[in-house]
Parts: C-alpha cells; structure tokens; sequence
C-alpha cells in the first residue's frame, strides 16, 4: 500500500486531521492556503512585528548630539523613565484611566442591559444610534465638547441665563474634562462587548434564578454580573489602554494640565526629537497591554471580545 | 396595582436614563451641526450670529481644507479596497486551512486593535523613515491598510462561523470548477461578512487622527485639519465637512445596511 | 445481480488519515440500476467510500471505475456522479430555481432548456410552484426534496446519497423512504446510499453493503443479510439477534456440538471443526420455549419480563450465567415472570458463526474450562 506523504497542510475537515495528498494538483492546499493568507502574513509581519521590534531595540538607542539615533546600546533611556516629572504624569494618565474605565462601566452597564434586553421591535435602531455619533471625527467631537463647555459656550449661557452663576465658570482645561473626553471617545468600546455579553444571557437562568427565591439584587451579583463578567474585563480593556495614549483629548480638553502617557511620546517623536527616549515611553504602554490582556486571558476571557 | 404602578415608575426612570446617555452622546455633534449654520464671520467663530447657509457656500473657497479632505477620501477608498482583499482572503484562509505559525499569525492580528494607537503610529513612523518609505499618501496607506485588515478579518470570520462547507462541494458536485466555486458560491454567502468589514474599514479610515498623525509626512488629511486649525479656532467650515460627512456616513450605512437586511429577510 | 452490467467498481480501495486507516481494502461493485445501501455504525468508512467516489476525498491506494473508465485523475465537477448531501447544502444566496438550475448552468446547457427542465424536476419531486422560494423558507423535508432535484437534473450516472433523511423525524423519514425508492426506480438511476438505520437499509435497498471498522463485512441482498449473517458484527447490527460463544466440542457432518458458559447446544454449520471459536446467532422470532426440556436443548431461562412494543410482545429472559436473551412471546403460552422455560429452535433458523472472540481464546489457551468465563455481553 502506498501512502503518499506529499502532505505539507493538514487539513482540518470535520474534526480529524487529514494529511493533504497531493497526487491531483488541485487537492494541494499549499497553493490556496498560500494565496489566502500570504498577503496577511507578510503585510502583518512587516507593519506590525517589525516596526515593534525596531521600537524595541530603538529603546536602547543612544542619540547624538543632532537628536539623530545612534545605534549604541544604552540604558539611559529607561532610567531616564524614572525622571520624577515622568513619574508623576504616569501617576495621572493612571488615575484619568482607572477613573475614565469607572465611570465608563457604571454608565455603561445598565445601559447597555436596557438595549440589549428590550423586548422593543427598535433594538436594533436602539444600538445603531450608539453608533452613529461615531461617524463623526473624533477630533471634531472632543472640539465639540470644547465648544459646550468653553467660556462662551451653551453651557456658561444657559447657567448665566438662569442666573445660577454670575460670570463664566472654568469648565474646561482640567483633569475632570479630560475624563470626560475619554468617557466619551471610548464609550462604543465598553457597550458594545457589554451589549453582546447580555444579550447573549438566558432568559431561562435569570427567571430560575426568580423561581429559587433570589431578588433582584441577589440575581444581579449572583448570575448576571459573573455571567457577562468577559464582557466587562474586555470592555474595561478596551476603554483603560486606549486612555494612556489618547493624547489629543487632554490636549484639547486637559490643556497640559491633564497629560497621560501618550503627551510624553508624542513630544518626543516630533517637538523633543527623541525617538530613543519616545521609544522607551512606548514599551511601558506595550507592556501594560500585554500584562492586562495575558490576565485577561488567564481569566478565560476569549479574545474575539476584541473583534467586535 | 402595587405591583404595576411600580413598573411603570421603573419604566419611566429607565426612559429618562436612556435619554441622558444618548444626550451625552450626541451633545457634541448637535453643537456641531447647529454651528455649521452659524452667521458668524468673526474669530473665534463661537458667538451665535444668528441662522444662515453663509459657511455652507463659502467652503468652496478653503481649498486648502477640500483637498485634505480628497486625500482622506482617497486614502479611505485605496484603504478599504486593500484591507478588504487581503482580510477577506486571509479569513477564508485561516478559516480552511490549518498551518504552522497560525496561533501567531492570530496574535499579530489583535496587536493592532489592542495596542494604544499611539504605539502603533510611532512604530510605523520608524519603520518608515528606516526603511525610506516617503511619508505622504503612500505612508499613509499603508498605515491605515494596516489597522484596517484585523477588523475585516474579525466582520468575515463571524460571517464563517455560520458557514456550511458542503455547499461548495456541491458546487463542484454541480459541475463548478474552484474558481466558478468561489466566485459564484464562497463569495457571495460570505458578501455580507465582506461588505461590513469593509464598511469598517471605510469608516476606521477616514475618523483616524493618532496613525496618521505620525505617518503623514506633509501631505494633511481632513482630521490632520482640523487638528491644526483647532489650535488657531476652528471655523465654521469645518464644521460644515464635519456635517456633510456625518449625513454622508449615514446615508452609506443605511442604504447598504437595509440593503443587506432586506437580502437576509429573503434568504 | 452478474447479469447486469457493472457501473461502479471499486477494488482494493485503502483511506489513511494519519494514523487512521479508515477505509480498508474495499472491493465493491455496484450494477446499473441498482439501489445499494452502504450500511454501518459511524466511523466505519462509509461516508469516506462515498466521498472517494464523488471525488471530494482521494483513496490512499486502490482505484475506482465507473463505466469501466478509471476516474482517480478526475476532479469532482468532471464526474458524472451527483451527490445529495447529509446537511442539504443548499445554495442559500440562490432562490430554489437558481439553485436546481445551477449544475445545467454550469454545463451550459441552454436557457430554453434548463427553464423547461427545472419546473418539471420540480413537479417529480411535489415541489412544484416553489422556484421563488429561498432555502431558509422551506422546512427539513422541502429541502432535502431540493436537494434531490438538484442533482438528479443533471442526470448523474449515479447518486449519491450521504443519510439524506437523517435531519428528519421518524414519520417524514418513512415517507421520503418509499418516495426515494419510487424515484429511483422510476429514473431508473443508480442509487448509492449511505445510512446508519438497518431498517432504512432493509426497506429502500436491492443490495446492502455492510461495512464495519473500514471493512465491508458482507454483500448482499437485505434478505440474505438478514437471514445469513456472514459475520458477528452483521448478526447483531441488523436486527436483533441471541448468540451464544463457544467452542466446537464434536463435528459429525454438519451437524456440531457447541460447549457455551451455560452448558451444550446443537448446532448446524459446514466449515468447522473441533475447537473452533463459533457464535450460534438465533433471531427472536425463531426461537420458541418450552416448559420441558427438548431434546439437545437443555439450557435453562428464566422469565424476567415482557415487553410491548406494538405488533408483537417480546419476552425477557435471563441465562444461568446472567446473559439475557430475547424472545418473541407465543400467544397461550406460559408466561408468568420467574418461570424456568428452556428455549429451543430450528437448527436451520439458526446461524454458525465464526466467533474469535479473545476472551474466549485466552480461556482455552489456558486450559481453563469455559464455565469460568464470562463471555462478552451482546
């Protein structure tokens, strides 16, 4: 008997894994496979794995005395990290990501359990309209805010129209606007994974757990919450990491005084012209987000959470 | 009664909390679109003058402000069509086919959606200027194929979770060839999966700031002005693109969404 | 079936899948015309077999004709070979013309033809008036109809059918059987049908291919696999059946004496000798009892309990090693639960098998007497 072992792709098909045989040209899968996934595999490797690679091996760069890069290996950059003006700026981009996650989450959540669980023929309509603001720049929406907030914006003019203040109130240029900008751009990303977390929920297990005697309150912190606990760890990731680096809302809102982590690389990449120093910022950002999503995994949270 | 007339408060109090979400949602862009009607010729442009279409005709002089918003067009098509050819394709291949380096092919495809922009954008700035690739719509391109492709990839992917490969055994069954098979079968069941992941696509592409901000060289897309133009006030012009695009976005959506779901309610 | 003409053959047939030799040295030929069943539990090949003659999976070595043409080179779009698939696989973008009409698009043939041809394929299987409906709006059964006019339109040479009725429920099931049967014998097409239920197998074929493990275990018409088993495996798997292991203790021209744990039966059997490993297989139905012993028939059962299953009433009873055994109950016998009968039969009815079964072989490798063994349960 001959077994011909011509096999370079084993194929999956209904469960069993089958060596491909090649005896008809067609029946390789090494074409196919690589017509379909070469064009991703390269174009992920070079503008992904490469460039962070390179931004790696950059982070210990020396530069010279033009800001150009200097291939000669140094620490200095990562210990330049511990600067104490850096370490506050840490500081604050963390407490403006945990407190952004926060009220994220508590807007979000009971939100998001309304439309999911409408028994509305307009659910979907419902869920499009969280999206349509999104269409919009972003940018142009954060100036938006500006606008609202700002010395002569419609909220001074209401409140000074209502006699409740008697001339402007500073609204803007702090951390708490700077919050809210986050809040706000980031807000698709905490409903959405919530929505299909709740959505997904059997109605069967919140009426038995109704039928075995549990309130309201008992089935929420019993059932629901660890039922779409993946939803929420992946919305919380999906609000936290983005917020260290969205500089350009504290800039627009925060003024410079509400810097996160990403204000200091942007400097550094195009003001302050050091790439070594901007690349180093980069790998604490890199770094959280491999420590957050690896704890994330290990929670058994699927990573298609991500894809929605 | 009790019972009810406490439903109905409850009903209520979750009608109002609707409401303030989708307030604080829209907020910005009521301020938007109500400036971008805005009689007001004098900087900065935030003291209401009274209704008018003045900005919507006068946006024809901000050439400067028209052709950044070409670019981001172009980029956006260009984009969108490589990001979906590739995506699509590598969805069906990972779908089929299993491989070595598969698992990490997988986690290169979540490092551009997990990853602060920022990280991304800087690293593409790198990559670039070491390997001389000018910085300008060819850059940006490339940048915006690149964050692009993981979510077509992800819109496809659900699309095939669904999918029966009998059916194109039964097309070659049929007397289909592979090729005729994919065109006339793997395609067009897979067409709504491709369609929203390029729709994404589109609209990833023309909202980037942060990518593009690092990659863009000289050449400006529409965010790349406004970010510019918000430092100095932003005019009513702006606002007046801004408008256009949202009704623009809108329409695109609604017509190929109904579109798909009138196709879904045959099928 | 040799005066007929052969339309498939397939010989020598092996199917490896890493470490998985799925189909094993398969010899089959299947005759113009003909309605053969390719039976067996699932795992056993037969999906594999059937996929090999489609064209969708290749033979590790062996070759399949059809028409006397060696078909290994062609590709599935260049065989005249059709299938009908377990899940329909109905093209759910197409409306149910378009997807009738599609293998005579793709061969070309005119508009004018095909739109002649599709409504009256439509009409032989009672779909008629259905074209503008999409798959998603028919039920289990309307589809699994277009399925059928979907490949039958292009005339195959033969079907294939991989368990089409095995989505639906009991009482479609027994309708679709006999319209499948009408079909195919109005088509005069020849069927190759795959399923797991050996009553389907026994109602709808000319011939069942028992298959087993990736061996084919017998051929032949539903009758003869019924009455003469070839193997154990055939014996048990299509309809119920008693069997009693044991060896061979005396063999006087045909006529045998078989040692079992629960003492000697009488048996009838060519090709034995002394100490063979045989199986004396009796279908229910054969076997009668008695209140006294028979002659030859000295193993005792006692009565546990009585089953109706509609037609007839089945009785339970256990065997002094605790094996139960089957038996159809006979209207005004004695039949009060706990009574020792003596079961008995024809020893035509009954079927000498060959049995090696390996607890039984180490038994008598190692000189232990039987009555220590305990057999493996059927």
């Amino acid at each position: 008997m001959e077994i011909n072992q011509n096999a370079v792709l084993p194929v999956t098909g209904s469960g069993t894994k089958i060596h491909a045989v090649s005896r008809h040209k067609w029946k390789s899968n090494t074409l196919p496979a690589l017509i379909t996934v070469g064009p991703v595999t390269l174009w992920l490797a070079f503008f992904v794995a490469v460039p962070l690679v390179y931004v790696a091996v950059m982070s210990f760069c020396s530069i010279d005395s033009y800001y150009n890069v200097v291939f000669k290996f140094t620490l200095d950059n990562y210990a330049r990290l511990l600067d104490i003006n850096y370490v506050k700026i840490y500081g604050q981009s963390f407490l403006i990501a945990f407190a952004s996650t926060a009220i994220s989450i508590l807007l979000a959540y009971p939100f998001s359990y309304l439309i999911a669980r409408t028994k509305s023929h307009k659910k979907m309509l419902y869920y499009i309209l969280v999206i349509i603001p999104f269409w919009t720049n972003s940018l142009i929406r954060i100036y938006g805010w500006r606008t609202f907030l700002g010395k002569y914006g419609w909220l001074n003019s209401a409140l000074m129209a209502l006699h409740l203040i008697q001339k402007p109130a500073d609204f803007l240029y702090n951390r708490g606007t700077t919050i809210l900008g986050m809040v706000y751009c980031l807000f698709p990303f905490m409903v959405l994974p919530l929505y299909t977390s709740i959505e997904k929920l059997d109605e069967n297990l919140l009426e038995a757990s109704a039928d075995l005697g549990a309130r309201k309150l008992p089935t929420l912190f019993h059932v629901i919450l660890p039922l779409t606990a993946g939803g929420i760890f992946s919305g919380c990731i999906m609000v936290f990491i983005p917020t260290l680096g969205y500089f350009f809302v504290s800039d627009i809102l925060g003024g410079g005084n509400a810097d996160v982590i990403g204000n200091l690389i942007e400097r550094q990449f195009q003001s302050g012209n050091n790439w070594p120093l901007g690349s180093a910022l980069s790998i604490i950002l890199i770094v959280i987000t491999l420590v957050l999503v690896k704890t994330y995994q290990k929670c058994g949270g699927s990573m298609e959470n991500f894809g929605a | 009664m009790k019972r009810k007339s406490r439903k109905v408060r409850l009903d209520v109090l979750k009608r109002i909390y609707g409401f303030l979400i989708y307030l604080f949602l829209f907020l910005p862009i009521i301020v938007i679109v109500v400036n971008s009607f805005n009689a007001t010729t004098s900087k900065p442009y935030l003291s209401w003058k009274g209704f008018s279409f003045i900005w919507y005709t006068k946006i024809w002089e901000n050439t400067e402000l028209l052709s950044a918003f070409g670019n981001t067009m172009l980029i956006a098509l260009i984009t969108t069509a490589a990001a979906t050819v590739i995506g699509s394709l590598g969805a069906i291949g990972m779908y089929r086919y299993n491989f070595h380096g598969k698992k990490t092919i997988d986690a290169l495809l979540y490092i551009p959606v997990v990853i602060p922009e920022i990280v991304l954008g800087i690293s593409l700035l790198t990559l670039f200027t070491k390997t001389n690739i000018p910085r300008g719509l060819l850059s940006l391109i490339l940048a915006h194929v690149t964050f692009c492709i993981p979510y077509v990839i992800f819109n496809v992917r659900a699309r095939l979770s669904g999918y029966d490969n009998s059916i194109e055994e039964a097309s070659m069954d049929l007397g289909a060839n592979r090729f005729q098979t994919f065109t006339q079968i793997t395609l067009p069941v897979l067409l709504p999966g491709i369609s929203g992941g390029a729709l994404l696509a589109f609209t990833l592409s023309i909202d980037d700031v942060i990518v593009s901000y690092f990659t863009n060289g000289q050449t400006k897309t529409y965010p790349l002005k406004v970010m510019e133009s918000i430092k100095s006030g932003v005019s009513p012009d702006v606002n007046v693109l801004s408008t256009v695009i949202l009704v623009g976005t809108i329409a695109l959506v609604v017509l190929t969404q109904t579109d798909i779901l009138r196709k879904r309610k045959a099928a | 079936m040799d005066h007929k003409k052969k339309i498939v053959e397939i010989s020598g047939v092996n199917k490896v899948y890493g470490e998985n030799h799925v189909v094993k040295n398969l010899t089959l030929d299947v005759c113009e015309g003909e309605f053969l069943t390719l039976l067996g539990s699932s795992g056993c090949g037969k999906t594999t077999t059937l996929r090999m003659i489609a064209g969708f999976e290749e033979p590790t070595s062996g070759t399949i004709c059809v028409e006397g043409e060696n078909i290994d080179n062609k590709e599935p779009f260049e065989r005249d070979v059709n299938t009908v698939f377990q899940s329909y696989a109905l093209f759910p973008h197409m409306n149910i013309y378009d997807n009738i009409a599609y293998g005579l698009k793709m061969k070309k043939v005119p508009k004018a033809q095909i739109s002649r041809r599709v409504p009256e394929m439509l009409d032989l299987v009672q779909m008629g008036g259905f074209e503008k409906r999409f798959p998603s709006q028919l039920s289990g059964g309307q589809k699994q109809r277009v399925a059928i006019a979907r490949a039958l339109i292009n005339r195959p040479k033969v079907l294939l059918l991989d368990e089409p009725l095995g989505a639906l429920d009991l009482k479609l099931r027994k309708q679709m059987q006999i319209e499948l049967k009408r079909l195919q014998r109005k088509l005069n097409i020849t069927f190759i049908y795959v399923t797991h239920d050996q009553e389907e197998a026994l109602t709808m074929s000319d011939r069942i291919a028992v298959m087993h493990d990736g061996v084919l275990e017998q051929v032949g018409l539903p009758r003869e696999i019924y009455d003469a088993p070839a193997t154990k495996f055939v014996a048990t798997f299509i309809g119920e059946t008693n069997l009693f292991e044991g060896y061979v203790e005396r063999e006087d021209a045909g006529l045998l004496t078989i040692v079992t744990e629960n003492g000697r039966i009488p048996a009838k059997g060519k090709g034995f000798k002394k100490n063979d490993i045989v199986a004396v297989s009796v279908r229910p139905e054969k076997m009668k009892y008695s209140s006294e012993k028979m002659t030859g028939f000295e193993v005792p059962a006692q009565v546990k309990e009585h089953i109706f299953v509609g037609a007839v009433e089945k009785t339970i009873a256990t065997l002094p090693n605790g094996n139960e055994i089957k038996l159809e109950r006979l209207t005004g016998d004695i039949e009060v639960l706990g009574d020792v009968v003596y079961p008995y039969w024809n020893l035509d009815d009954a079927r000498l098998l060959k049995s090696p079964s390996d607890t039984v072989v180490k038994a008598i490798d190692s000189g232990e007497t039987l009555e220590n063994v305990q057999p493996a349960a059927v």
